[in-house]
């Protein structure tokens, strides 16, 4: 789920001038920044409740909604976009329905088994009838057809500019920068504009969904479109191949298994989008965990959950076999797709035994409450106390511009001048929106849950790359993990500490760790081996061996998991808005349920978006080549 | 150089420059720098200087030198899969310089053929649509394709792989596929660049001998980049040597070993066993007042290895004719070092 990026290197001062003289400047800025916030410090600001930025944003949207059906803008191109959108996806959704309970399960089944064998049928088909023993097949469906739009949507404008971002220089350097924005931003962020452009409702859901999975299409294509053999590309050339038949006959096949992969991410990336456009009245999966949410149901959400993993777990095992094998010839594929046709066309009915986890996980729940509940509080307390509460009033009674110029400074010595520049404005730009105390408290809680995701991830990871058996054991955990939707991840969180700050902590690390694991040990590993050799044959300990050799010659590694991370926790931090973390990610979700609190919430999802920015751009991705 | 008419392919001082308005280079005081100048003060790369040469109808004409010597971009300016800087490609008397995208395609397509160094087949395609590639994008019929390919596979003796997928052949296979598809759209000129040194040396050795029995059997103008001297000398009518760019000698293998052109080659050269190589005319000397000779002549295009019997059971120096008119004798004391020499004991 988690796309490597890798980016032009930057130049920071500490490959410069060497790390004595960083060491010395930074000491100087923290002693620095010390005193000026115990000169300038000031009472946290009470929150804006009629900042400029919100009263210009409701001015914006009742612009819009009294302009909607006037404008040239709307009248020729939004709403015809909308309702492009809209006729795609209802009539995904009625082929998936008109197929029937019965006709959908074989059609998921024949369609596996062309795509990736019997084995993925077998469980293309048990996942399909676990949405109807889960008594979700409604649901389910609605879930399915918005995804499947929206990744078709995806493709069909990903590839095509992967293409072109691989063929042609320049649209590549100009859309990068683009792609690693819209790829840092939480999903949060992309809900408030959309429903101001199409309104609430299926369309605003899919095209947010496709702002949110296309730079992954884009970017796939482009690595597999640029990573074919320029022998075959010369050798096709050589023989008079058009252009176009350069791309057709010879690139796309040649991509084809990248290309699958594309196409798996963008789903994956699609279907965890989908969950959360339930907060735009979205139909679906992620409506049923919403209303449990609010109602700190987690019995209900449960089910809901399961059925998403499934979903996903289906999706991602099919697409990524698909990837690893030929397609197999017609002569076998169009006779199974036509048997599931036929049973389509059965009279075949949906009754299935019904089964639900409510009961049981809200028992355990219960259980967990009652027998635990010294323990996790005694764990939130702990955490709040000692790490949050402070780290909160030290950033919000921070005057903004000090803050800003700490942000430059430490951009500066972490990843170049470029980067502090972009990053002092995002910081700049987060007071002009009036929202600075909810984007220090969110800040706050962002930076605990990526210390605690690092420290956890490291640790886990180096023990992955230092033990094979346990590596072995975890990965296929991992793989399960990363397949997930992140709201799902909202669920053992709020089952164990209920709605409160700590909880989104809690979510955010699950959700974060198993990429840094996995990060964290492909950088220990990927040290080669001759040099481990050597050192092990000069008598180094395994613990010198590791901290002397292995994590030194892993910091590009150890630096992408810090990237990811960060910009990981950061999206989880904001959907825990939804379980009592407050701040930015409330303030988004009411601006969607009360019409007055519109400004704001727009407010916030920029400022979420800026957050974001800011702490992608302090984190250095690449320290030396 | 005159202007052959017999010649298939003619370059005229073609220039090869990469780097920052390359154009600039060819012409200005700036060609006149060494490499190194050129360089440091345009940044520019010259991995052609000035080439010229012409390869004549059903010629093989090797290219040889080192790596970085701008044997590969040669090969590639002469269809324009570099786009040269300067100067002129002919092929057919037709300047590839001057084509339209269209009339360049169908020169690929229909008039030259070129074979890789790593194959640069499709991975995705069986071996016979690997061969079929070219007819296939010309629009030929499925059919049609499918029969010439198979017949271009059983000329390279790769019959019964037909539905494999590429990776699933040896490297020497690999390339009889290569050649096979270089065949399949009879060219007139086949570009061989390096084809067989990625192989093993035994392979390589086979894929020579093909390569020589395919010119016999279909003809055909053979240009073909190595940089192997034994290959050169095994493939080759002529051999050209490049040498970072520039074209140190052109010649017959014989020419390139009897007199090299400067120390360059003769270095290159030195281990080649002479005696192999260069024919009697390099050993004759005038016959001496008096001196008895045998009667029966040898003609002077005699390789010297093959005159070693005669020449040794020989009581008498034996006579050396070119057209019947004597050029001079040859003895046991004019051959001997030929034979042993790894020296330059040869006469230049």
């Amino acid at each position: 789920m988690t796309a490597v990026l890798t980016r032009a290197p930057v130049r920071s001062l500490e490959q410069q001038r060497g790390p004595w003289l960083t060491r010395t400047i930074a000491l100087v800025l923290i002693a620095a920044a010390t005193v000026a916030y115990l000169v300038f410090r000031g009472e946290p600001a009470a929150e804006n409740t009629d900042a400029a930025a919100f009263r210009l944003f409701t001015d914006v949207r009742d612009w819009v909604d009294e302009n909607r059906d006037t404008h040239p803008a709307f009248l020729f191109g939004m709403n015809y976009l909308r309702l492009g959108v809209r006729l795609l996806t209802e009539s995904v959704s009625a082929a998936l329905t008109g197929l029937g309970f019965a006709g959908l399960v074989a059609v998921a089944g024949a369609v596996s088994f062309v795509l990736a064998g019997w084995r993925y049928a077998l469980l293309a088909v048990a996942g399909f009838l676990s949405f109807a023993v889960l008594g979700l097949w409604t649901e389910s469906v609605a879930t399915l057809s918005l995804t499947l739009s929206a990744v078709l949507l995806s493709v069909l404008i990903g590839v095509p500019l992967g293409v072109l971002a691989a063929r042609v220089r320049w649209f590549g350097a100009a859309i990068r920068p683009v792609l690693d924005v819209m790829q840092i931003l939480p999903a949060f962020a992309y809900l408030a504009p959309m429903t101001l452009l199409f309104l609430i409702g299926s369309p605003a859901a899919v095209v947010a969904t496709l702002i949110y999975a296309v730079p992954v299409t884009i970017r796939i294509t482009e690595l597999g479109i640029a990573g074919v053999s320029p022998t075959a590309v010369e050798a096709a050339a050589a023989q008079g191949s058009t252009r176009w038949q350069l791309l057709v006959k010879v690139r796309l096949p040649m991509a084809r298994p990248v290309l699958v992969l594309a196409v798996n991410q963008t789903i994956m990336m699609a279907l965890s989008m989908v969950v959360v456009t339930a907060l735009i009245d979205a139909p679906g999966l992620g409506e049923n965990i919403i209303r449990a949410l609010e109602r700190v149901n987690v019995g209900a959400a449960f089910d809901a959950g399961l059925a998403i993993v499934i979903m996903a777990v289906v999706l991602d095992r099919v697409t990524t076999a698909a990837s690893r094998r030929s397609p197999i010839g017609w002569r076998v594929s169009v006779p199974v797709l036509a048997a599931a046709a036929v049973v389509a066309l059965l009279p075949i009915g949906d009754a299935v035994p019904r089964w639900s986890a409510a009961e049981p996980v809200n028992e355990i729940t219960a259980w967990v409450e009652l027998h635990w509940y010294d323990a996790t509080e005694w764990l939130r307390n702990t955490v709040s106390t000692v790490l949050l509460n402070p780290l909160e009033t030290v950033l919000t009674t921070t005057p903004w511009w000090l803050f800003t110029l700490v942000v430059v400074a430490i951009g500066f010595l972490a990843a170049g001048w470029r980067a502090a520049l972009i990053a002092g404005a995002a910081s700049a730009g987060i007071a002009g929106l009036g929202l600075w105390a909810h984007a220090m408290q969110t800040l706050a809680t962002v930076l605990v849950g990526t210390a605690l995701t690092l420290l956890i991830g490291a640790w886990a990871g180096v023990l992955c790359a230092r033990h094979d058996r346990l590596a072995t054991a975890v990965r296929p955990l991992l793989d399960a993990a990363q397949t997930m939707p992140s709201f799902v991840y909202l669920l053992p969180a709020v089952a164990l500490f209920g709605a409160s700050r700590f909880t989104a902590i809690v979510a955010a690390v699950i959700f974060a760790v198993p990429p840094v694991v996995r990060l964290v040990e492909r950088g220990i590993r990927d040290v080669p081996s001759p040099v481990v050799e050597a050192a092990v044959s000069s008598g180094s300990t395994p613990r010198q061996l590791l901290w002397k050799v292995q994590l030194p010659l892993a910091r590009p590694g150890l630096l992408l998991a810090a990237n990811q991370g960060i910009v990981m926790v950061l999206g989880m931090v904001v959907v825990g808005g939804l379980v009592g973390a407050g701040a930015l990610g409330y303030d988004v979700v009411a601006g969607f349920s009360q019409r007055e609190d519109f400004g704001r919430g727009l407010a916030a999802g920029f400022a979420i978006v800026l957050l974001g920015i800011l702490l992608d751009r302090l984190t250095p991705r690449k320290a030396e080549v | 150089m005159s202007d052959d008419p017999e010649a298939t392919i003619a370059v005229d001082r073609l220039w090869k420059v990469f780097g920052p308005r390359a154009q600039r280079v060819p012409g200005s005081p700036l060609a006149d720098l060494s490499a190194a100048e050129l360089r440091e003060k345009a940044g520019c790369l010259v991995a052609l200087r000035d080439i010229s040469f012409e390869v004549a109808r059903n010629e093989v004409f090797v290219v040889m030198g080192l790596s970085g010597s701008g044997k590969s971009t040669l090969v590639r300016c002469l269809t324009r899969l570099v786009e040269p800087t300067s100067g002129e490609v002919r092929i057919d008397g037709e300047p590839v310089g001057a084509m339209s995208a269209k009339r360049l395609r169908d020169l690929r397509r229909h008039r030259v053929a070129m074979v890789f160094q790593h194959f640069g087949l499709l991975p995705h395609r069986r071996v016979l649509d690997n061969v079929a590639y070219g007819l296939e994008i010309q629009g030929a019929g499925r059919a049609e394709r499918h029969r010439r390919a198979a017949e271009m596979l059983e000329l390279v003796g790769l019959t019964g792989h037909e539905r494999q997928l590429p990776e699933q052949l040896s490297g020497g296979m690999q390339q009889r596929v290569g050649l096979a598809r270089a065949l399949a759209t009879d060219p007139e000129v086949l570009l061989f660049d390096e084809p067989f040194s990625a192989l093993d040396p035994l392979i390589r050795r086979d894929m020579q001998a093909e390569v020589r029995r395919l010119h016999a059997e279909v003809g055909k103008t053979m240009l073909f980049i190595t940089h192997d001297l034994a290959e050169a000398l095994t493939l080759g009518d002529r051999i050209a040597v490049l040498r970072d760019g520039e074209l140190v000698q052109v010649g017959t293998p014989e020419q390139l070993v009897g007199a090299p052109a400067d120390d360059y080659v003769a270095d290159f050269v030195r281990d080649v066993p002479r005696a192999d190589v260069l024919t009697l005319r390099w050993i004759v000397r005038p016959p001496t007042a008096g001196e008895e000779h045998e009667d029966t002549p040898l003609p002077h295009d005699t390789v010297i290895r093959d005159a070693v019997s005669r020449v040794l059971t020989a009581g008498r120096p034996i006579p050396v004719t070119e057209d019947g008119r004597s050029i001079g004798v040859v003895d046991a004391e004019r051959l001997l070092p030929a034979l042993l020499g790894h020296r330059r004991q040869v006469p230049v």
